[in-house]
């Protein structure tokens, strides 16, 4: 496995949000975080990252427990987190933006260059020079992807990344999750949206206040409507 | 003319240390958010080391090799000073960081005196560069056209810096959101030490640099930290282009103003910053302040008003201290309606701290616009004690109102930099508005009436107005008004959404607390018989804090307790010692890395801890949040 996290809860000040989640993401599979708003979806990336100030529970990654780790240590071991806000440095370029994310090659994953992004995010190309600022929202999420990239992990977690685009763009941003898998990465991905990722996911973990409900193949989940019904239907 | 061009010149001169120092301040905020006061003391440290270093190795080499080394020196001072202190307080509230870098400063100020002497050094003239260029007719330096050219040329070389390395855009990158720039990959501790090194290095070479044109000292860290917050506030924090205008900016107004406004320079300055920020808030060039981070210092538990057990407790204490004159002889009282004078100063500062929100790093400003305003009205006028005491409440008010409609337009550290400049600018009149104000000699015989004059009616007349004037406060922390600048304080939006406008009411709670620190302060006037320019000074306001903080800051009348406890304290340390800015510098330093939520915040965080091991594991699951 590539990540295999256990037991994890997590907290806000007084509040448990998480409640033992479990999951696994094999080498190169595309898993789907699914869940209503306030399931715990973004939670449970910000506490695999590090991010959340009290957490608990077994986060491994690679060969190497992780969950004492800071942040930038996590990353470092090529865990890429992509916030569902983005948060592109707007005052920053787009090469700038990348520049951040730099960090040196990891052997057996893909080595991404400023140039091999530009392939799999063509828009970013013709705006190398642009402030991240100036880019709509689409381009942004794009950006902050290819950022991620750019410190060539093994794992990506991308928290609903197909959230308030146009249709257009969400296809865009399938091909590139396939382009990104097709590498060899592992993608663990947050959604809402059902149709979507199942689009280009392999496999399904649905959560609802902060407990796991379901996980296994994706294929299952679309044959037990019960589920989708219960815990995703809004 | 041709005198009109020097004197643009020598402000283009005096504008490069200004715009170093600045930019530094400026650096340093823009990423590790510390609005760092020692700024300035890094600044004097520099130009004392530079001066040693210049003194020692001879010609050219010597001179520029002295200032690049002292330069290299005093950064890696500063890197060790974030290492060993900054980092344990990053998460601390911003007022704490800056009372933990004032301290540094405090003691800085005895510690050069210990280690240079305390007399004024001329350091060397820069060799080569001794004489002058005639422009137009006129003498202008040499030395004053190298530093002409050198702001532009730091300027572009920082430039160079930020945009064309990757430690430049790491650092523009966390200025922006630096908890992203953790989140990919970067350690931001080295980051952060990084750029500690490099704002402190600016600073020493700006004071370095100084040294063939003023003679060093060891008050000139005051000076120029004040001057760097105007500039930075000018130009707008976190921007070094905007720091570079500012404090062009204000060198030509501070080299003009002593032209055409000889004595009210300062004003010309101050009247340009009020216009600056009413037209654009966040300074020249600066942008709408980064997501403010919580003050984490709001009660955690709700206030009440006091019930009959603390009513008690409260008028056994007022009914001791009425008694105290029994057992108190004449230095014993003194001293006792000093702490009174200063109880009721620090909880004026404690209704704009916690009841308001508003961190005031000047409130010392009001206390010497009492002190003055009762003490001219006794000089002048001829007025007795009573309506004397009137004039200077008045005054407190005037100015409070006057202040505080900028002050209020600001939130956060801009609030803290912009008081703290304009107690800076009122001590700055006060000490050169010699024909009123006495100067540094201040106003003598400003004494009670003759029913006040013995010793304990005077200490009754303190105790009488303290306990009024705290009452008051109280009272106004539970009134409509008190909830409503609670509300303004939790949540300015959704106070706004119900009606209560925010400006509007900080501004009266502003106002407020300025006429109860006038209060206060004409007190001390009648106490001393005298007044100074020390009552509006930086380390009075810093007293003050220190004293809110020691009460606790979320507590609705802690410092009342700080106060006393403080008073006594300080009386008697400066009785024990030659260094007592040294000592209690580091009393300072060393409360804030111990106590980072304030010794109160410490305390109910225990208190707590202890309510929830009682009640076991109890706690329901909470409903799951994103």
């Amino acid at each position: 496995m590539t990540l295999r996290v256990s037991n994890l809860c997590g907290w806000y000040g007084q509040a448990q949000i998480l409640f033992e989640v479990a999951l696994d993401v094999g080498p190169g599979s595309v898993v789907a975080l699914l869940g209503r708003n306030g399931a715990g979806k973004t939670t449970t990336f910000r506490s695999i990252a590090g991010l959340v100030p009290r957490r608990e529970g077994v986060v491994v990654f690679g060969d190497q427990d992780v969950s004492r780790l800071p942040t930038y240590e996590i990353v470092r071991r090529g865990l890429a987190f992509v916030p569902e806000d983005r948060r592109i440095f707007t005052d920053l370029t787009v090469e700038e933006n990348l520049e951040v994310g730099r960090q040196p090659p990891r052997l057996g994953v893909p080595h991404w260059t400023p140039e091999r992004l530009y392939e799999l995010f063509p828009n970013l190309a013709a705006m190398r020079r642009r402030l991240g600022g100036r880019m709509s929202g689409g381009e942004q999420q794009m950006l902050t992807i290819a950022r991620s990239l750019m410190g060539n992990p093994r794992l990506v977690l991308l928290d609903e990344p197909s959230e308030g685009l146009a249709p257009k763009i969400v296809e865009d941003m399938a091909h590139a999750i396939v382009a990104m898998k097709r590498e060899g990465l592992s993608i663990l991905l947050s959604e809402q949206n059902l149709h979507f990722a199942r689009l280009i996911s392999d496999a399904a973990v649905v959560i609802e206040s902060g407990h796991v409900r379901f996980a296994g193949p994706m294929a299952e989940l679309v044959s037990h409507p019960d589920v989708y019904e219960a815990y995703l239907a809004v | 003319m041709a005198l009109y061009l020097a004197q643009f010149l020598t402000g283009l001169a005096g504008a490069a240390s200004l715009f170093l120092v600045a930019s530094g301040l400026s650096i340093i905020f823009g990423v590790t958010r510390v609005v760092n006061f020692a700024h300035g003391a890094f600044y004097m440290v520099g130009a004392y080391v530079a001066y040693t270093l210049t003194e020692r190795f001879e010609g050219a080499i010597g001179f520029w090799g002295g200032i690049v080394l002292s330069v290299l020196v005093v950064a890696a001072l500063g890197g060790l000073v974030e290492i060993l202190l900054l980092r344990r307080i990053y998460h601390a509230p911003d007022l704490f960081q800056l009372l933990a870098t004032f301290g540094l400063t405090l003691m800085a100020e005895d510690l050069v005196v210990i280690i240079w002497g305390p007399e004024d050094l001329v350091g060397p003239r820069a060799p080569g560069l001794k004489g002058a260029v005639e422009v137009l007719g006129q003498a202008v330096p040499s030395y004053d056209l190298v530093l002409i050219a050198l702001g532009p040329l730091v300027l572009g070389a920082l430039w160079l810096l930020f945009h064309r390395t990757r430690f430049g855009i790491l650092v523009r990158a966390a200025t922006q959101d630096r908890d992203m720039v953790a989140a990919l990959g970067v350690n931001q501790k080295w980051l952060f030490t990084a750029v500690f090194c490099l704002g402190v290095g600016l600073a020493a070479l700006g004071g370095a640099l100084q040294i063939p044109r003023d003679a060093v000292n060891h008050a000139m860290d005051l000076t120029v930290i004040v001057e760097a917050f105007v500039v930075v506030v000018i130009g707008g924090l976190g921007s070094v282009g905007g720091a570079f205008l500012a404090s062009l900016l204000v060198a030509e107004l501070n080299a003009f103003g002593i032209l055409v406004l000889p004595g009210v320079s300062l004003v010309l300055v101050f009247v340009v910053m009020a216009v600056v920020l009413v037209l654009r808030p966040n300074g020249l060039l600066g942008r709408a302040e980064a997501p403010a981070r919580g003050t984490g210092q709001m009660s955690s538990r709700p206030w009440r008003p006091l019930d009959a057990k603390a009513q008690f407790i409260a008028l056994v204490a007022v009914a001791v201290a009425a008694l105290l004159p029994l057992w108190l002889g004449p230095y014993g009282l003194a001293v006792g309606a000093e702490m009174l004078i200063f109880a009721l100063f620090a909880m004026s500062l404690q209704f704009l701290m916690s009841t308001g929100g508003l961190a005031s790093f000047g409130h010392a400003a009001y206390f010497g616009l009492g002190a003055y305003g009762a003490a001219l009205a006794v000089k002048s006028l001829g007025w007795p004690m009573i309506p004397a005491l009137g004039c200077g409440v008045m005054l407190g008010l005037a100015g409070a109102a006057l202040f505080g409609w900028f002050c209020v337009r600001l939130a956060g550290v801009y609030f803290a930099m912009l008081t703290l400049a304009f107690a800076q600018i009122a001590w700055s009149a006060a000490f050169q508005w010699t024909a009123v104000t006495g100067g540094d000699n201040g106003l003598l015989g400003s004494w009670p009436d003759a029913w006040a004059a013995s010793p304990r009616a005077f200490y009754w007349l303190s105790l009488a107005v303290a306990v009024g004037g705290i009452g008051a406060l109280r009272i106004l922390t539970f009134s409509p008004f008190g909830y409503g600048l609670r509300a303004v304080r939790d949540s300015s939006l959704r106070a706004e959404a119900i009606g209560i406008g925010r400006r509007h009411t900080q501004w009266v709670c502003f106002i407020v607390a300025g006429g109860f620190a006038a209060l206060a302060g004409g007190l001390f006037a009648f106490l001393k018989g005298s007044v100074f320019p020390d009552a509006l000074g930086i380390p009075t306001s810093v007293d003050g804090l220190v004293m809110v903080l020691l009460g606790g800051v979320g507590t609705v009348s802690g410092s009342v307790l700080g106060a006393v406890v403080y008073k006594a304290l300080s009386v008697w340390l400066i009785s024990q010692t030659d260094y007592s800015k040294l000592v209690l510098g580091a009393a300072i330093v060393g409360l804030v890395v111990l106590f980072p939520s304030g010794i109160g915040g410490f305390f109910s965080a225990w208190a707590g801890r202890r309510r929830v091991s009682t009640r076991a594991t109890a706690a329901a699951p909470v409903e799951a949040a994103e």
